[in-house]
């Protein structure tokens, strides 16, 4: 029951299953690209790009837990959404897995209206719910941002691994009677570790990021209505 | 351009499937995964079929089974899940070697590794026989809406800007007395990983600018596209491979 990566291939989902989650990711990335071309300006078309190279790199490092035989991958939803938002962030995943699924055949091409559900959909869209509302509860400290980046990171986690476990149940090609229960609690358990390191590694970030260059992170600068003047980077600003 | 840029999987040559042009063996592929996972499970000899399609593509664009064979160790934690589910499937059961076992299971892991096998194999064919570039001009020229082909192009333009830093920077803890060992690499790296992002992205945004300064407006000029779109003739021999299939999934739906 243990043997579960991220990525969804050929034939775990029946048919028509993958075919409603198909069109159900290609109409949500349709509504993205629409708001995703208002936010995607001159700092945002570099900073997207380098979003999904890092969460391409980031996703190569497949992490094995030893106990269970598992192996899961960070995911980078959350910190996509911090930085580019939720629809550019959205966008930045789904180029991910798209790209994936065509030259390295990680998650089945026809699997991947499921594959862009769980993690560029579902796991952006609730770590961008949980930022939103924490950077208004918590205080506009480091300590704040790094709190906000870190839980909605660990939860986007288990959200999108969940909702695996959803469509498993829906439409997975054996019945695994009562064994379903128990695949939602592996995939959470494990899950919650991965999502650990991916809540550190996205805190860390952009943490980092916020106190060089705060006007780079769209979550303050989209929840802020002052914003602080746009700097334009000088040549030779960096090294 | 473009030299030096990822391409692990791509395999030089000048066979007639390198040949091809990209969105071709794009819509060629992406149909072929969908006939292959359309197939009902019980019809073996079709996979059989399936599997004779890909060693004939493998073998016109000169890729050998090795190479193959040693890339889709991609799907091994796939593998090893399907090989559970004989153990943890419901309804009727079955005595083997044994063993007591689910039916439904069984053919569940069968129709896992069938159907995993042949789309990873399809995948990576198309990535020996395409480079990233021509990818995503393949792309491009399927509608693939131009946000999208512009946060791939800079991805994978950017990947080697995220490897060089990382590079440059592990260089200089070393030459500043660090000396990682084995896992403790990590910690040198972790805690440097906001800086990493942040270097890359300047350099990355220089990049940016030099090119929005030299009339870049979010797509390619047509030069970088290579030669032009796909003739009616290659069309065509493209879709031979994911009409047989076609062909081979409906003869399963009906025999089955």
């Amino acid at each position: 029951m243990e043997i579960l990566a991220m990525h969804i291939s050929n034939g775990i989902i029946n048919g028509p299953v993958a075919a409603v989650f198909a069109a159900f990711a290609l109409a949500v990335l349709t509504l993205c690209v629409l708001r995703g071309r208002r936010d995607l300006d001159d700092r945002l078309a570099p900073m997207a790009g380098l979003v999904a190279a890092f969460i391409f790199a980031v996703q190569m490092l497949n992490f094995p837990i030893l106990t269970a035989g598992v192996s899961g991958h960070l995911l980078g939803g959350a910190l996509a959404a911090l930085l580019v938002g939720p629809w550019v962030g959205a966008l930045c995943v789904a180029v991910v897995l798209v790209v994936q699924a065509l030259v390295f055949g990680d998650g089945g091409v026809a699997m991947l209206g499921l594959n862009v559900t769980n993690m560029a959909i579902l796991g952006t869209a609730a770590a961008y719910l949980l930022i939103a509302l924490l950077l208004r509860v918590l205080p506009r400290t480091p300590a704040g941002l790094a709190v906000t980046a870190f839980v909605s990171a660990l939860v986007s986690v288990v959200v999108a691994s969940q909702g695996f476990v959803l469509q498993y149940w829906l439409g997975g090609t054996t019945d695994l009677g009562n064994n379903l229960t128990g695949l939602a609690g592996t995939m959470a358990g494990v899950h919650l570790l991965i999502g650990i390191g991916e809540g550190l590694i996205t805190a860390t970030t952009v943490l980092t990021v916020a106190k060089v260059r705060p006007d780079l992170v769209y979550a303050l600068r989209a929840l802020e209505p002052v914003a602080p003047a746009t700097r334009v980077p000088v040549a030779g600003s960096a090294r | 351009m473009g030299a030096g840029h990822a391409h692990v999987l791509y395999r030089e040559s000048t066979s007639p499937v390198h040949r091809l042009p990209p969105e071709a063996k794009i819509a060629a592929m992406v149909s072929f995964t969908i006939a292959v996972v359309a197939t009902p499970r019980e019809a073996y000899w079709a996979f059989g079929g399936y599997a004779l399609l890909v060693a004939v593509v493998a073998a016109l664009a000169r890729v050998g089974p090795r190479w193959l064979l040693g890339r889709a160790l991609i799907e091994l934690p796939f593998v090893l899940f399907a090989f559970a589910l004989p153990f943890f499937g419901a309804g009727e059961r079955v005595e083997v070697a044994g063993l007591n076992l689910s039916v439904d299971g069984l053919l569940g892991g069968w129709n896992i590794l069938a159907k995993g096998t042949l789309g990873v194999l399809a995948s990576l064919l198309l990535a020996a026989t395409t480079t990233t570039r021509d990818l995503i001009v393949g792309l491009d020229r399927l509608h693939c809406p131009q946000i999208f082909t512009q946060i791939a192009t800079f991805m994978l333009r950017y990947l080697d800007v995220l490897v060089g830093e990382a590079r440059r920077m592990r260089v200089a803890r070393v030459s500043r007395g660090d000396d990682p060992r084995f896992l403790w690499q990590l910690r040198g790296f972790a805690a440097g990983i906001g800086a990493l992002f942040l270097r890359a992205f300047e350099r990355g945004e220089r990049v940016y600018l030099a090119m929005v300064s030299r009339g870049y407006s979010g797509r390619m000029p047509a030069v970088w596209q290579g030669a032009g779109a796909a003739t009616a003739g290659q069309w065509a021999a493209a879709a031979t491979v994911p009409l047989t299939a076609a062909a081979i999934a409906a003869a399963a739906v009906v025999l089955t």
